[in-house]
């Protein structure tokens, strides 16, 4: 809940935006995002709202530590999970109705 | 060492910020600022979740200089989340109300059990990812009452403040347990067991707030402040920040995340928190009560207040609902302090595991006993260097 997801918009359709995750599309929110957000624009999102427009020059900088997170994925890692969950991709560890986006 | 992170991306270039060369030198800027501190090192808090996960996962700890201790803070929400919040949910759930909300608070313990104690006799909880989905699935039920319970720092409560601006369907409502940052620092800062001689504030939230929001608390405990990120060398670079103003006693709020973080924040997102909630007074788990530390529905907002719609099931459910748990020697508020480590818990590692869970701190993921589980109390050097 504390470490945000970049992704990248796809397609905008209102306050509701399709964005990719490392290769996962969801719909995600732009009720509060920072500044106006076009498409192939990078945002950072928490809980499936974007809260902040990525600055482009800032974006590969912003990727490199979740490349890295989300490459170790035959490691249990915390951070993945979180990562993982964030991008609505059941992370939790409990059998609870995962949500499917 | 081929680099796993390059070979996905490979169109992208090597980054300065991830040079180890870098990491040497901001490791040694450190030990220079706190040399005549190793006998009574430099306390640095946190107050991040993530980041404790982050220090753990790339061994800070094990490459950080004597003089310097790095210590965690309240920065776990799930942990944080006081166990009266968690029984009104499960007294809410007894009473057949349909309860969603994030994964890692199902097995928090309340005083009579957790959400998942609720589920298993057949209360009807589920986890969502976000608080939209919530929102749907009240529309695709309108027969039964669907509640949100709300729980997070500011980046979770913009999310719950923007559904609630919107139209809803009448079945939905919130039982908002969401809980405001700088106010538990004022609290923290004056601990005298603690002794604070830094915070490194979380980057992500801070996006949020603003790094300006630090100002007055720097000015009113004289203290510094500074907005780290995630990345090891984000977070050296916040750590060697802190130590050279700590030394040169100077009491400022420094951004070491400008990236992400602005003097001003977001502010539609700001706008948006404050015309949903307002500062209450409210207990953090094993820390303290803490002034303006919770965000409580405005008036305006009372219709979709869960609090307000379910005041006779929560106050019914209270008692009836399942065995307790007993988490007396449990030690989570002082780690969350400051005060302690899961090391100086007679429970952590045995019986409390992250499968057999005690402590809020072992339930969650962003919780410091689960971490230190996780990683290892001295994580593989080599990370750091990355």
């Amino acid at each position: 809940m504390c470490l945000g997801v970049p992704g990248r918009v796809l397609e905008i359709d209102g306050l509701t935006a399709r964005v990719e995750f490392f290769g996962i599309e969801r719909e995600v929110r732009l009720d509060i995002v920072d500044e106006p957000v076009a498409e192939g624009d990078y945002v950072l999102n928490h809980v499936g709202f974007a809260i902040r427009r990525i600055p482009e020059e800032e974006v590969a900088e912003t990727l490199a530590l979740y490349d890295q997170i989300l490459a170790e994925l035959d490691r249990e890692d915390l951070m993945a999970q979180d990562v993982r969950s964030e991008m609505g991709l059941a992370g939790q560890r409990s059998e609870g109705e995962a949500s499917d986006g | 060492m081929a680099e796993p992170a390059e070979a996905l991306a490979p169109q992208r270039s090597p980054l300065e910020f991830r040079d180890p060369e870098r990491g040497r030198a901001l490791i040694d800027a450190i030990a220079r600022w706190t040399e005549d501190r190793v006998d009574d090192p430099v306390s640095i808090m946190h107050v991040c979740g993530s980041h404790e996960q982050a220090i753990a996962r790339f061994g800070l700890r094990s490459v950080l200089p004597p003089g310097l201790r790095v210590i965690t803070g309240p920065g776990c929400p799930v942990c944080v989340t006081d166990a009266p919040e968690i029984d009104e949910a499960v007294a809410l759930a007894g009473s057949g109300v349909r309860i969603l909300t994030y994964g890692d608070m199902l097995r928090v313990p309340g005083s009579y059990g957790s959400l998942d104690d609720a589920r298993g006799e057949g209360a009807r909880v589920e986890v969502v990812y976000s608080i939209s989905k919530a929102v749907e699935r009240a529309a695709e039920r309108p027969d039964e009452e669907v509640v949100f319970f709300a729980t997070g720092f500011e980046t979770t409560a913009v999310a719950t403040a923007a559904v609630l601006l919107r139209d809803l369907p009448a079945n939905f409502s919130v039982l908002s347990a969401h809980k405001y940052i700088p106010p538990v620092m004022e609290i923290v800062a004056e601990m005298p067991e603690t002794r604070v001689e830094g915070f490194l504030a979380a980057g992500h939230a801070a996006s949020i707030t603003g790094w300006g929001v630090f100002e007055p608390f720097v000015r009113r405990h004289a203290v510094p402040v500074t907005v780290g990120g995630f990345e090891p060398l984000d977070l050296l670079a916040g750590l060697a920040r802190l130590t050279e103003r700590i030394r040169r006693d100077e009491p400022v709020v420094d951004n070491c995340f400008p990236r992400m973080v602005t003097r001003e924040g977001n502010r539609r997102a700001q706008e948006q928190l404050w015309a949903v909630f307002e500062p209450a007074g409210g207990v953090w788990r094993g820390i303290a009560r803490v002034p303006n530390g919770n965000l409580r529905l405005r008036d305006e907002f009372a219709r979709y207040d869960a609090r307000l719609r379910f005041a006779a099931e929560i106050d019914g459910g209270r008692v009836s609902s399942s065995v307790g748990r007993q988490a007396d020697e449990c030690r989570c508020g002082d780690i969350m302090a400051g005060i302690s480590t899961p090391r100086d818990c007679r429970l952590y590692g045995s019986p409390c595991t992250p499968a057999t869970p005690i402590g809020a701190c072992m339930v969650s993921a962003e919780g410091t006993c689960r971490i230190w589980t996780e990683y290892g109390e001295h994580p593989v050097l080599e990370r750091a260097a990355r």
